[in-house]
């Protein structure tokens, strides 16, 4: 039987919105993989910590309040200091196409915004766990 | 990384990758397991059932504040079901957890039951027994829910606590559960709801005294934060009098059996399942049961067999 894959996603900060990162948890699960929602308003300390606890091998970060240059950045830094650099950490939500670059050399492997297909986030989180 | 020798330093990041092999039935973990086991015994380990929704995990969210500021370590292992189609899962328990963050004496983890019926899953006291080494004093255990999954904690849990609430059916249909037969302590939540009284009073009236001790009925609302030190003074209590009579050392050999048999099930599905001479002739025997020249009963014991003889 193949590994299953265990990804968390969260919303760091205060941005209240959670429909979208919702579809994507729910696309994950469909895809075979366990998902744990860890809801709203994490910091990315508690954020780490649960990414710790659960041993996951992705973590996705929604944020559509703008903040994501300051939260997504902090969850690699931290997540790297508790020795758990190799956990992949995605992105996702209202982010500009100029922070891009900036958040993949922050860490981050990738962003997808909304109107990305579904499936492209899926096949990405998949791809990505394997190398773990 | 010796998982093991940091797990008993108290180390998070192993206890996490310890329960993953487990979970993930690599060979190291029966390495580890074995290593873990000496460590363990000194963890209170608290079950909680009961329906889908009746608010275990925002009850137990209260109750690891309240053990905390009792000065207790607290553990809790999640379980959600995992779809028979896709074999995925959402693991929902830990959002109403959300509390508890950063504290270094909670250690949350949530786990699927990965086909596994019952309501917990096969790795579930695995990782009990990892939080347990780690030095957790106490471990709720939050199964799935639905199906059987009271009968399987409660013949695994220290104390077995019962989550209901108001409005899930008459007198009648209170006098049917069964679920009235194996708590210890039973939580009514969500108090709040109407109907609240009723309910408490049928539950009274069904639920016996067993080994001496009296399932206290508490009401509680986990979203207000009613009833939580009482629910939380219940279950020490339970514990101190598994302690006072003796029954923890009985309840303990039970657990034993109990853990030592679905072990032993699972080392002969495994063996029956990943053995390629057995499943020759495995494949053989289930055509002639299906063509009537031998009852399925007759050839599993010729499975046996074959499979102790390997």
């Amino acid at each position: 039987m193949a590994k299953k894959i265990r990804v968390l996603i969260a919303k760091p900060g205060l941005d209240g919105h959670d429909r979208g990162a919702k579809v994507i948890a729910r696309a994950l699960r469909d895809a075979g993989m366990e998902v744990i929602y860890t809801g709203l308003r994490q910091m990315p300390e508690d954020i780490v910590e649960a990414a710790v606890q659960e041993d996951v091998d992705a973590v996705g970060l929604s944020c559509l309040s703008g903040a994501h240059m300051t939260l997504f950045p902090e969850v690699v830094k931290l997540l790297r200091r508790r020795k758990a650099g190799d956990i992949v950490v995605v992105g996702g939500g209202i982010i500009p196409e100029e922070d891009i670059p900036k958040l993949k050399k922050a860490g981050i492997k990738g962003v997808f915004g909304p109107g990305t297909p579904l499936e492209e986030i899926v096949a990405f989180f998949r791809e990505e766990a394997k190398g773990r | 990384m010796d998982h093991v020798r940091l797990l008993l330093a108290g180390d998070k990041r192993a206890a996490a990758k310890l329960i993953s092999l487990i979970e993930d039935d690599e060979p190291e973990a029966m390495e580890a397991l074995a290593r873990v086991h000496p460590h363990t015994g000194r963890a209170h380990i608290v079950g909680f059932t009961g329906p889908p929704g009746a608010g275990k995990s925002s009850l137990i969210n209260r109750l690891v504040r309240v053990f905390r500021a009792r000065g207790k370590k607290v553990g809790v292992v999640a379980v959600d079901p995992t779809s028979p189609f896709t074999g995925g899962a959402v693991l929902g328990d830990r959002v109403r957890m959300a509390d508890t963050g950063t504290d270094p004496g909670v250690f949350i983890r949530s786990m699927a039951t990965r086909g596994h019926a019952g309501g917990l899953a096969l790795a579930t006291f695995d990782a009990v027994r990892v939080l347990d080494a780690m030095g957790m004093d106490v471990v709720f255990v939050e199964t799935v829910g639905a199906g059987q999954s009271e009968v399987d904690i409660a013949a695994r849990a220290h104390t077995t606590v019962v989550v209901e609430m108001p409005l899930s059916g008459d007198a009648v249909q209170v006098m049917k559960a069964g679920l009235l037969e194996i708590g210890d302590v039973y939580s009514v939540n969500k108090v709040d709801l109407t109907g609240a009284d009723d309910f408490v009073a049928n539950l009274k009236f069904q639920v016996t005294p067993r080994d001496g001790w009296t399932p206290p009925i508490l009401r509680t609302s986990a979203s207000e934060g009613l009833g939580i030190e009482e629910l939380a003074n219940a279950i020490e209590g339970h514990l101190a009098h598994l302690k006072s009579t003796g029954l923890l050392d009985r309840k303990e050999v039970a657990r034993a059996r109990q853990e030592i048999f679905e072990n032993a099930q699972r080392l002969l599905q495994t063996n029956v399942r990943d053995n390629a001479k057995v499943q020759v002739g495995f494949d053989r025997l289930a055509t002639r049961v299906a063509k009537r020249k031998i009852d399925s009963r007759a050839a599993a014991l010729l499975v046996l067999r074959s499979a102790g003889r390997s």
